[in-house]
């Protein structure tokens, strides 16, 4: 048993020991993922996991009839290098899809989407 | 200010995601995705078999890329069985390796698969005293894995369902030991996940933080059934329960294991796995495939 617990020990050294990078996932966003919120947001945002390459990160969002309701100005905030924020249009009552993908500074891509309501809540 | 998303330059995504999907490194069950990962270790402690005899073993297994889309793995353990009314016994198992080639990846559909060669060693273990082989055999596996994101949207509590599975064969190069015969075998397991972090991220967010947020409940199965030498009635296998925190870098598991019939044994047993992922802690050295070192 002592064996073990020396491996457990020395894995958390090795693990300890290097720098925080790896695939970068979605940890949460606003508005949050499958939500109804009453009005329309002005800005969708993103927090991920890790920090993001700017180059190879975006998002769009899309209506039910696929049209993009975004206004194309995705940006990494400066700061807050793990965040992706995009403008959107006035929004009406509807079902809009969130497509993002994005490459952590590691260079591991990741991608992923989901939807959230206007004027349903 | 980025690039409209159209126009971004893409990556394709690889190593233990597809889509959206992340798959775990599963305990029972081998994975469908090659990769650089390291089990540091993993401790199991087996159900006692028909005659009542225990094992506990300490395995580390090693992964590594070759190509994006190969790699190799090697594993061994340390291992002490108890036998009813004897003393215990310890040493190695039989060394085991792995040739892996990723068959396809399917984003959208978030779905993996994978052949390879499993080579379980002669004499590389203590023969007699721990019954380890002393036949090398040959296990031509497939590995899939499917994710049930692509649901309709009306099913969103499904969607974070996932299934891998295993289906191969054991064809041992000896037809017998000490007079026992060495059957050819169909092996054939799935693990059967509902993952957290997926609901979280892609279905609804549902307020979970970590550790929670990290969690990926499982069950998962196998079976080995002779297709010669032996009744096929000797089925043997286990169903192990259990649970996945998958982080950053690393994962921690743990399973309980109980016996599918009386052949395999009775009563219960756990398995625990310490996990790492080497393409995450070294994304610039050793976490790159071989082939990416130069």
């Amino acid at each position: 048993m002592r064996g073990i617990t020396m491996m457990l020990v020395a894995g958390g050294v090795v693990i300890g020991s290097f720098p925080a990078q790896a695939h970068a996932f979605l940890d949460h966003a606003s508005p949050a993922v499958g939500s109804s919120v009453l009005a329309g947001p002005p800005l969708l945002t993103l927090w991920f996991t890790q920090d993001l390459e700017p180059a190879f990160s975006g998002v769009t969002v899309t209506n039910e009839a696929g049209q993009r309701v975004d206004l194309g100005n995705a940006q990494i905030p400066q700061g807050s290098p793990a965040e992706l924020q995009i403008g959107l249009k006035p929004l009406p009552p509807g079902t809009y899809l969130v497509s993002w993908h994005v490459v952590s500074v590691d260079t591991h891509p990741t991608e992923g989407t989901f939807t959230f309501e206007v004027g349903r809540g | 200010m980025l690039r409209p998303p159209p126009f971004c330059p893409r990556i394709p995504p690889r190593w233990r995601t597809a889509g959206q999907r992340f798959f775990p490194a599963t305990i029972l069950t081998d994975d469908p995705f090659v990769a650089d990962e390291m089990s540091i270790p993993q401790v199991t402690v087996t159900p006692p078999t028909p005659d009542g005899s225990r094992e506990t073993d300490v395995e580390i297994d090693l992964s590594k890329h070759i190509t994006p889309d190969t790699d190799v793995i090697i594993g061994d353990s340390w291992q002490r069985l108890k036998p009813t009314g004897l003393p215990a016994v310890t040493g190695l198992g039989a060394l085991h390796t792995a040739a892996q080639y990723q068959l396809f990846v399917n984003g959208p559909h978030e779905a993996l698969g994978l052949v390879g060669l499993n080579v379980t060693w002669a004499h590389t273990g203590r023969v007699q005293a721990l019954g380890a082989p002393d036949f090398t055999t040959l296990s031509p596996t497939f590995d899939f894995g499917k994710g049930l994101g692509d649901l309709p949207r009306s099913l969103p509590y499904l969607r974070p369902f996932a299934i891998t599975g295993n289906l191969g064969f054991d064809f041992p190069t000896k037809v017998e030991s000490a007079g026992v015969p060495n059957p050819n075998s169909f092996n054939y397991g799935f693990a059967f996940e509902y993952s957290f972090p997926y609901l979280q991220c892609c279905v609804k967010d549902i307020g979970l933080r970590e550790p929670f947020s990290r969690l990926i409940p499982l069950v998962e199965v196998a079976f080995t059934t002779p297709i010669n030498r032996v009744p096929a009635t000797q089925t043997i296998g286990t169903i192990q329960p259990g649970v996945i925190w998958a982080g950053q870098y690393f994962q921690i598991g743990a399973e309980a294991i109980l016996p599918a019939n009386h052949v395999t044994g009775h009563g219960y047993g756990c398995v625990v796995q310490f996990h790492i992922y080497l393409d995450d802690l070294f994304p610039h050295s050793i976490g790159r495939p071989i082939s990416e070192w130069w």
